[in-house]
């Protein structure tokens, strides 16, 4: 199982600016190692964020994103204890999903 | 909500996985865009998604860097202010998958993104925007790389 996400979900107004953290490889299946072998690809191919059980974003992501993905955005009408929630799958099947209260 | 063209879009997508799956069997999950994020370029991109021939708008904005001094972390963020807008995209015109990112927003989220790409050299990095009427914006940015990120 992969190390957890940070998550920060921080309001002003009406709104509220969520960042997350993956720890993730992203390895993009392009390189190779000492040996000369290619790693094989290994990356977050979907990420979905949820607030208050409510599905807000989804994404779908290639290789090109950098290992240990960041992802900012900002969701309407969150209110501070609101819980927004976030979801990744990568092209192994691994999956993983953090929570965080809106402050 | 599905539209007829998204659902279009998947079934292709569905079916390329399928010729595909006896290689790769992991990656054959019915809902990533796989011929998308194959697409050599953009407008290749955009049509695996069900979208129309893109056209550049100041209306979309992308933000990053001037120059990177590493390429493996580049910041880039695609914001519009247009409402309607279904899907945000980022592209690395020159990376080996030019597709990085497909943002499915909803009415609930702002159309206004930031994550950070790989860029093996200075590259144009693209926003789109696909819109809930058919229309595909998008703007431009060069980003100069000094140290490449896509290297072992």
């Amino acid at each position: 199982m992969a190390d957890p996400m940070r998550i920060r979900a921080q309001a002003a107004g009406d709104k509220t600016t969520v960042r997350v953290l993956m720890s993730h490889e992203m390895e993009t299946g392009l390189r190779k190692d000492s040996a000369g072998k290619v790693i094989p690809a290994w990356f977050i191919q979907e990420v979905t964020a949820t607030h208050n059980g409510k599905p807000v974003l989804s994404a779908d992501w290639g290789p090109s994103i950098s290992k240990n993905p960041f992802m900012q955005f900002v969701v309407k009408g969150a209110k501070p204890g609101d819980k927004i929630a976030v979801t990744w799958v990568d092209n192994k099947g691994d999956k993983r999903t953090d929570e965080a209260t809106v402050s | 909500m599905q539209t007829r063209r998204e659902m279009m879009a998947r079934s292709a997508a569905v079916a390329s996985l399928l010729a595909t799956a006896g290689f790769l069997p992991m990656a054959a999950r019915a809902e990533w865009p796989k011929s998308a994020f194959e697409a050599k370029n953009m407008a290749d991109a955009v049509k695996a998604l069900g979208g129309s021939a893109p056209v550049e708008s100041k209306d979309v904005t992308i933000t990053g860097p001037d120059i990177a001094e590493n390429g493996a972390v580049v910041p880039v963020g695609c914001a519009t202010a247009l409402p309607g807008v279904k899907r945000l995209l980022l592209l690395v015109e020159k990376n080996p998958s030019v597709l990085a990112a497909v943002f499915n927003v909803t009415d609930a989220v702002e159309a206004n993104l930031s994550t950070r790409v790989k860029m093996g050299q200075s590259s144009n990095v693209f926003a789109v925007a696909m819109m809930g009427d058919g229309k595909v914006l998008y703007s431009v940015k060069e980003i100069k790389v000094t140290l490449g990120g896509c290297g072992g």
